[in-house]
This record gives structure tokens, sequence and C-alpha cells, in this order.
């Protein structure tokens, strides 16, 4: 595939690993984290971590829509999925994903509920004008990338006057998360050092790179936006060790081929036509956070599944041995928990870090990384 | 979740969708985030929209960029009587 198979290219990859080897400071160490799960998975599909130097080592971030959902969330769509006039439509990432009592969308539908899975938001339009006499709830999920998509779904359905589609609307933003990560109670007290950041590939195509000037002003984390070949990601890691070698601490982007300062405007400009910021929103794994999430603005309210429809929330249940929530502040690693390749795995998975696609358990499994002994990944 | 692929643009419909090659397949996106697009164009397509342009000259300049990285690494590694792997 042309712009994807030029940013694979073996040879290249050891030469720049040979220069972050040469580059590296031999007295300190590297702690960088990806935020994003398309490049945790980038990184364990091309074995990055072997290439690395022993004292660079990369921690994942929560950049997982899927693997951030908190548990409550997901019980309210299967609520919503259960009552018979609704057809609920969403991602398939999210329909293993284990919910209260290990029940899934997957499994409320064996049971009966109406659940179909979508490749694009614009099949639950169709879907609504095609069922006329039910209830189509699409669950939106996902950071700044896919919420473009839902609003100009939204937009359509108030231009086709439909008045059976409504939108249960889970999007996060990821500079609120990156704050929060910052400001952890393992990064107050020290236990989770984060020297820089790789930032979004994808987000940043729709939000910009001067959307990141925070992290290096307010907290003096440089942050490297990097897209999600092999070759970008070894070049990202080169620009940070260099940043952190020079003292700098700045946004820089390597992903130029995609991302510019100010990003799709037309779709940002979208977005919060349609959307506005909520007070605050639940992120497993890193609590409440403010102004992190998105919902429909009041003149859309009639496509707003919560108006729509009461959804009460019950005490979510966690199962108490997963480390999701840890993992996904970078506190913890996969390996570090005990369900890990035994009790969880993708085929029966326990945890949302382990189903999604884009989750650290379901990459450290899928390529391996539950086979090498502790010390000897990264 | 935010995974996307870069697609060529092969012919435009209307104001609001495209025709694009994927990987052999011609599929019908939708191009309403983004404006000026023409046949040829190379878009990242995330679940069925096209979200930002591909900008060919940058993606030039980035490999030419990883080559200078690695040759200067092989001029390095040659100067310091390393044999490559």
């Amino acid at each position: 595939m042309k712009y994807v198979d030029e940013f694979r290219d073996g040879d290249t990859a050891r030469q720049l690993a040979a220069c972050l080897a040469a580059e590296v400071d031999p007295a300190r160490q590297y702690r960088l984290m990806e935020f994003c799960g398309g490049h945790t998975h980038a990184i364990f599909r091309y074995g990055i971590p072997d290439l690395l130097p022993d004292n660079l080592r990369l921690i994942h971030g929560p950049g997982c829509p899927v693997c951030v959902l908190p548990i409550a969330r997901l019980d309210m769509a299967i609520a919503l999925a259960q009552r018979p006039e609704v057809i609920l439509c969403t991602y398939g990432d999210l329909l293993r994903v284990p919910a209260s009592n290990r029940q899934t969308l997957l499994k409320a539908r064996a049971e009966g509920a109406d659940v179909r899975m979508l490749y694009s938001p614009l099949e639950a339009l169709s879907l609504a004008r095609d069922n006329p006499s039910r209830e189509v709830v699409f669950m939106a999920i996902g950071f700044e990338t896919t919420t473009p998509p839902t609003a100009l779904v939204i937009e359509q359905a108030q231009l086709l006057g439909l008045k059976n589609f409504s939108v249960f609307c889970n999007h996060v933003l990821t500079p609120s998360a990156m704050h929060a990560i910052l400001a952890s109670p393992e990064s107050e007290a020290g236990v989770l050092q984060l020297d820089g950041f790789l930032g979004p590939a994808h987000v940043s195509t729709v939000i910009g790179s001067a959307a990141y000037e925070d992290f290096p002003t307010q907290y003096g984390t440089p942050v490297v936006i990097a897209g999600f070949e092999p070759l970008d990601v070894l070049q990202a890691l080169l620009m940070l060790v260099r940043q952190l070698n020079q003292g700098r601490a700045c946004v820089e982007n390597q992903f130029t081929r995609a991302v510019t300062a100010e990003g799709n405007l037309k779709a940002q400009a979208l977005t919060w036509r349609i959307f506005e910021p909520r007070e605050q929103f639940e992120w497993r794994g890193l609590g409440h956070l403010p102004k992190s999430a998105l919902r429909l603005r009041a003149a859309y309210a009639e496509f707003d599944a919560e108006r729509r429809f009461s959804l009460p929330e019950f005490p979510a249940q966690e199962h108490r041995a997963c480390e999701c929530p840890a993992i996904l502040r970078g506190a913890k690693n996969p390996r570090d928990c005990r369900l890990f390749a035994t009790a969880c795995t993708p085929a029966n998975p326990l945890g949302s870090c382990m189903v999604s696609s884009e989750g650290a358990c379901a990459a450290y499994y899928t390529y391996g990384r539950h086979m090498q002994t502790a010390g000897a990944a990264h | 979740m935010c995974l996307a692929i870069p697609v060529r643009i092969e012919a435009l419909l209307d104001e609001q969708t495209a025709l694009a090659e994927i990987g052999g397949l011609r599929k019908t996106i939708s191009i309403a985030l983004l404006d000026d697009l023409q046949v040829g164009d190379y878009v990242i397509l995330h679940v069925g929209f096209a979200l930002q342009k591909l900008d060919e000259q940058e993606a030039q300049r980035t490999l030419a960029l990883l080559a200078s990285l690695g040759q200067l690494e092989a001029a390095r590694q040659a100067a310091a009587g390393v044999v490559p792997a």
C-alpha cells in the first residue's frame, strides 16, 4: 500500500535503531509514553522494543477508547439493547467487552437483544430509515478521530427528519487524559516518571499539533506526534531523545504528511456545532476527569439517547483481580496482572485491555510477550 | 479504534462522496469533512470518512530524511569500524 510500505523498511529501521543506541545518554533513563493504542500495537507488531536501547522504556498509555470506557456505561448500553424496541448498533470492538457480571453486548445479542455491528456510523442512518418502527441507537465511542463522523451523522439525521434515531455518546478528549496522567497519584508520588509523550497519529490529523502546547509549557514534558508505521515510531523516538538530551521540551511533529498545526478545522467546527464538553466524565483507570468528554448540545437533544431514554446508572462491578485501571494509567504492565495470559486471554477476556484490538494486554498477548520473562522485554 | 489508512481518490461522485481504491477494491467514502479534494489525492480514511488530505511532498520529505539518517548512521558505523548486522 502506498504511503504505508515505504515506512516499514527493515534496513532503515535497523539504522534508525542504531542512531538511537548511539545517541542515548547511558547515564540516564528515558521513560516515554505512547499515548495511543494504535502505537502500542505497531510497537509490538514490528518488534520495536527489541530494537531499543536498554535505558529507553516505552510505557503504554490509555489511548484506547474501548479500554477506558467505564463498566457503568457499558451496563447502560446493555440495558438499552435489552429494550424490545431498540436496535443498538456500534463498532465491533465493543461487543465482547465484559460489563458487570461478565455480561457483554454479544451475550445480550445471543439472549435476544438486537445488537448490530457497524463499520461506519453512516450505516446507522440506513438502519433507522429501514426500520421506522424501531428505535435505532448508535453507541458512539472514540477519541477526536471518530467524533467528526458521529457529528456528521447527527447533522444528517436532523436534515432527514429522522425520529427513530439517537446517539449514546461516549466520545472522549485526548488532551484531558494526558493532563490526568501527568497529574495522577503515581505521577505526583514519583512512581510514574514520564519523560515524554509519543503523540497520537490520527487524533492529531483532526486536532492539530498545536493542541498539545500545554504539555511542554505546563509540565516541561515534550510531545512528538508520530505516524503509525514502524519508521515513524522510531524517528519520533529519536526526536524525543534529542529533545531530552538537549534539555528542550516542545511539541514536534514527525507525522507531517498528515498532521498540520491547526488540524482539520472543518471537522473541528462540525464537532463543536453538535457537541459540548461534559462537566466531567468517568474514565476507567483515571477516574472522573473534568471537561474530558462530549455530549450533544441542547439543539440536538432529540438525538441524545441519554435524554430520550431514562438510563439508570447502577454501581458497576469490576473484576477484583483485573489490573486494567493501573495498566491504563501506565502504572503497571500487563505482565504485572496475575490474570494476564492465564484466566484472561483474547478468547476469554476478563478486562477491556485484553478485548480491544488496541489494548495493551491484547498487544502483549498477540505478539508473544507473555512468553518472555519479566526482565527480557521492555 | 483510531486506526485509519491512506487511500487514493479515484472519482468524485458529489460534494460529499467519492470513490476510493482500498487494497484493489473500489469503495464509496464520505469526503464531507474535507474541502477541495481532487482525483489522485491521497486521504486518511477512518470509519468511511476522509479525515485529512495526505501531503505527498511531506511524505517524500520524511522518507528522504529517514534515508539520510540511515546513511549518516551507516557512515558513523563505518568510521567506528562496526560491521552492520
